[in-house]
């Protein structure tokens, strides 16, 4: 990459100084980008949109909110009612929170497809499962803020999962609420949480880029970038096809705001919280229900572990472990594309999410029991034990030597999934 | 948005097509995020439930000549003040070439012996002292600010001090002749 | 790989979403005038629902979030608002000499709620409390499709086998059948000022559709807005997608 030169005199004034234009011409204009991204590729700066739309509500929102446990439930339907498009803003901030995880969901999935955090990108993934974290923290202190029956019951539960800790359990969770039940300093400190950690998230999202620039983008056919015959840069080209994404995602967005707004919220939050009564059927928003399941999941004790404790490991484990992955992905080839096998076991995988999902969803009964302690076996057995037996057992499919080399006509390529 | 060199150069028709196509979607951009702002914007104006609570009904009964009582309208102190004769008169008879913001006394009031005002200083928003006995009155007989020291006259009129303007007298009725439904 | 993605997706929901809807008895989908991305709450319906309301389920259950000037929205006149608003009293004060004091209602206050706090309505109606209706539609699964059940589906005979407790009512659709809410909606409990026969079915479709108002005010402005962004995106994204192809067929 060149230095450019500037002609402009107050530009090259201040680029002297900060170079703020230098620095967006390498990372944001000439930065080389494979040219045989697919569409997969999009979901990461769609997440960054939708962080962005998430601090800029939540703002706005905060605004009119207040954290108390007697004003809290109607002063959000005072946004809803009274506020100048405080139902938009409100409608956007809640149903923002699905799209992100939508979002990141697909981003997560690609990686895990493509071989995205195999090296040199170890530390660009786990700075990812750190922001998955933050992600999950935010959502769940921003869940409990309206104060209905399922905010307050979320948070009795998952607060409660720190009783699991020896000795200490009982002094920890009281600390967490400020006194002996949920109630209201729980709820302010929430807030507070609740405000800070997209802050935080947002700088996470900086130093995750910082790493993908060390390294660039991984493609699907996984192979380097070997010389400017493979890239293109990114503007004009992936900005627009950003920005074409962008326009897909906020139809749907948008379509849920306007004409579906409490699609994947439970009607029990409509009801204000009532310290005195459960709600029938306890369930966590859609995108922690496959966690929700690995942590019902254990029902008995273990080498005198007790269930509860195991639970709570597993549940942590659960994200965690993604953590490991590029250790426990023995396979010298990133994609799937040249992985037959991992292909099919892929799939298992993000189906095994799915069924988890569903036994996150429904009550512990029946059938449902044993099928969430499979699905939450084979979960584990998926990262401990099939990824890296099958890097070492895999017959893999022969690699383009280049991307360039894949992507024309009679090279060897994987065309179909692009 | 800049074209970069290292696209090759399309035929001149192809390229004028994609620069009209170019210039409108970022225009169609721009006004739809511009559009986007504004109900950011405005959901810090008032708000409904804030704009509906615009008038407040006050008993002038209990006040007697010469007292004041201060009641909140809006949020922001109401001045209503019973004048005695002399404060009536006096105010009437300043000549209004005198006045750094001239206005008659009949101008400012709807019952001579009712003095109704927006107990704000027109300065920077202090709240004049003289409504209460023995508070500085000012040296007109009529309120005085003491964050800067302007000097307000029987009528709310400013007199002297970096106030540029006289007390602003609200929107109000006698519904009654008891009740004054300020806003 | 896409499709597949897809069709997984779908699954999910399709497999959530019959998770959530599993449980109770069937509601039937009523025809409502604010059904669909177009519809708008009828208002001869609404003006109906809150004459429903105020004479018969107003007499026990709040509607705290909702003020007497909202009522401007379903096509009340400014006088006319006032005069609803005079029909109730609120508590207002403290007074001069620090005591609490009742005044009929304006335009801004909020509904009058039937009883002084929870404790005061369970104590006056055999240790129940009628929960309060501002939200209801949007607390409930099933919707108005569920408020309208409930009102109009009880049934005078429990089943044989079915145990009735003392002071409770059979309803068809309540969580466990058995509801402390006497069937609120006999034939002609109201008579309309618009001439409309008072059945059991149509005071119960007006009154919903008043309490889908209720909790969804901005109902009628979200969907308007939203037609007019939807097309404006639609526009925007084609216009985008037309730019992507042109600037990557020099790839190709």
């Amino acid at each position: 990459m060149t230095t450019p030169t500037w002609t402009n005199p107050i530009i090259k004034w201040i680029d002297y100084r900060l170079p703020i234009f230098t620095f967006t011409q390498h990372h944001l204009v000439e930065y080389p980008t494979p040219k045989n991204l697919n569409y997969w590729w999009n979901f990461g700066s769609l997440a960054g949109v939708v962080l962005v739309i998430m601090i800029a509500t939540g703002i706005f929102l905060s605004m009119s909110y207040t954290p108390h446990v007697d004003y809290a439930f109607d002063s959000v339907e005072r946004i809803m009612r009274d506020v100048n498009y405080g139902w938009l803003l409100r409608y956007l901030h809640m149903n923002g929170g699905s799209m992100f995880f939508i979002a990141v969901y697909i981003h997560v999935f690609r990686g895990l497809y493509y071989g995205s955090y195999k090296a040199p990108r170890e530390i660009l993934w786990i700075i990812g499962v750190i922001i998955l974290f933050a992600m999950m923290a935010t959502a769940f202190t921003g869940y409990v803020l309206p104060w209905g029956q399922m905010s307050f019951w979320a948070a009795t539960v998952i607060t409660n999962m720190f009783t699991a800790v020896p000795l200490v359990g009982e002094a920890i969770v009281n600390w967490l609420w400020g006194g002996f039940a949920v109630g209201n300093p729980t709820l302010n400190r929430f807030f507070s949480f609740h405000y800070l950690l997209p802050f935080i998230i947002f700088a996470l999202v900086f130093v995750h880029l910082w790493a993908l620039h060390v390294h660039k983008s991984n493609n699907p056919v996984g192979v380097d970038m070997k010389g400017p015959q493979d890239t293109i840069p990114f503007h004009p080209y992936y900005t627009i096809k950003d920005a074409y994404g962008m326009g897909v995602l906020m139809l749907v967005y948008l379509a849920f705001v306007f004409f579906a707004p409490n699609f994947f919220l439970e009607p029990d939050n409509y009801i204000e919280a009532n310290p005195l009564q459960t709600p029938p059927h306890i369930v966590p928003e859609w995108y922690l229900m496959p966690f929700y399941a690995i942590l019902r999941a254990f029902t008995q004790e273990f080498l005198w572990i007790p269930a509860k404790v195991l639970g709570v490991i597993a549940m942590f484990a659960s994200v965690g472990i993604l953590a490991l992955l590029p250790w426990l992905d023995t396979s010298k080839v990133r994609s799937a594309r040249f992985r037959p096998i991992y292909k099919q076991v892929f799939w298992l995988f993000f189906v095994d999410c799915l069924v988890l999902g569903y036994v996150g969803a429904n009550p512990p009964e029946g059938y449902l029991i044993l099928l969430g302690q499979v699905a939450t076996a084979y979960y584990f057995l998926h990262f401990l034990v099939v990824m890296p037996v099958l890097g070492i057992m895999e017959k893999t499919r022969p690699v383009p030597d280049s991307i360039s080399a894949a992507v024309t006509p009679g090279g060897t390529s994987g065309k179909e999934d692009t | 948005m800049t074209e970069t060199a290292t696209t090759g150069t399309p035929a001149d028709a192809e390229k004028s097509r994609r620069d009209f196509l170019l210039v409108t979607t970022s225009t169609v951009g721009v006004v739809g995020t511009a559009l986007a702002a504004w109900p950011f914007i405005d959901s810090m104006n008032p708000a409904a439930d804030v704009r509906a609570l615009s008038s407040t009904d006050v008993d002038i009964t209990p006040i007697e000549v010469g007292q004041a009582i201060t009641v909140v309208w809006r949020g922001k102190p109401v001045f209503i003040r019973h004048r005695t004769s002399k404060e009536i008169d006096e105010s009437a008879a300043m000549a209004l070439e005198d006045l750094p913001d001239p206005e008659t006394d009949a101008d400012r009031v709807k019952k001579p012996e009712w003095l109704i005002l927006v107990g704000i200083c027109t300065h920077l928003g202090c709240i004049p002292l003289g409504q209460r006995k023995g508070e500085p009155k000012g040296e007109y007989g009529g309120w005085f600010c003491p964050c800067h020291g302007s000097h307000y006259d029987t009528s709310g009129r400013i007199r002297r001090g970096p106030a540029p303007k006289n007390l602003t007298v609200p929107t109000y009725a006698f519904i009654e002749d008891t009740t004054v439904r300020v806003g | 790989m896409r499709t597949s993605i897809l069709g997984a997706t779908v699954a999910l929901a399709l497999v959530t979403g019959s998770a959530t809807a599993s449980e109770g008895p069937k509601l039937a989908a009523q025809n409502w005038s604010f059904g669909g991305i177009f519809g708008t709450f009828d208002r001869a319906t609404l003006r109906r629902g809150v004459q429903v309301y105020n004479e018969v389920c107003a007499s026990c259950h709040s509607l705290k979030l909702v003020a007497y000037r909202n009522l401007g929205d379903v096509g009340y006149g400014a006088e006319e608002v006032k005069a609803i608003a005079a029909e109730f009293e609120v508590t207002d004060g403290p007074n001069d000499d620090g005591d609490m004091f009742t005044r009929p209602a304006l335009p801004a206050d909020r509904f009058a709620a039937p009883f002084e706090n929870d404790k005061a309505a369970r104590a006056a109606n055999n240790g129940a409390l009628p929960p309060d209706l501002s939200v209801i539609t949007k607390a409930r699964k099933g919707g108005s499709d569920y408020i309208y059940a409930l009102l109009s589906r009880y049934a005078e005979d429990p089943p044989a086998d079915f145990e009735l407790s003392d002071g409770m009512y059979y309803n068809e659709v309540f969580p466990g059948h058995q509801i402390a809410m006497s069937p609120p909606l006999g034939e002609d409990a109201v008579e309309y000022a618009d001439g409309t026969k008072a059945t059991t079915a149509q005071m119960s479709k007006d009154v919903t559709t008043f309490l889908v108002w209720a909790a969804e005010p901005e109902m009628e402005e979200r969907k308007r807005l939203g037609i007019i962004v939807m097309i404006f995106l639609t526009a925007l994204t084609a216009m985008l997608y037309a730019l992507k192809r042109m600037i990557w067929s020099d790839l190709h």
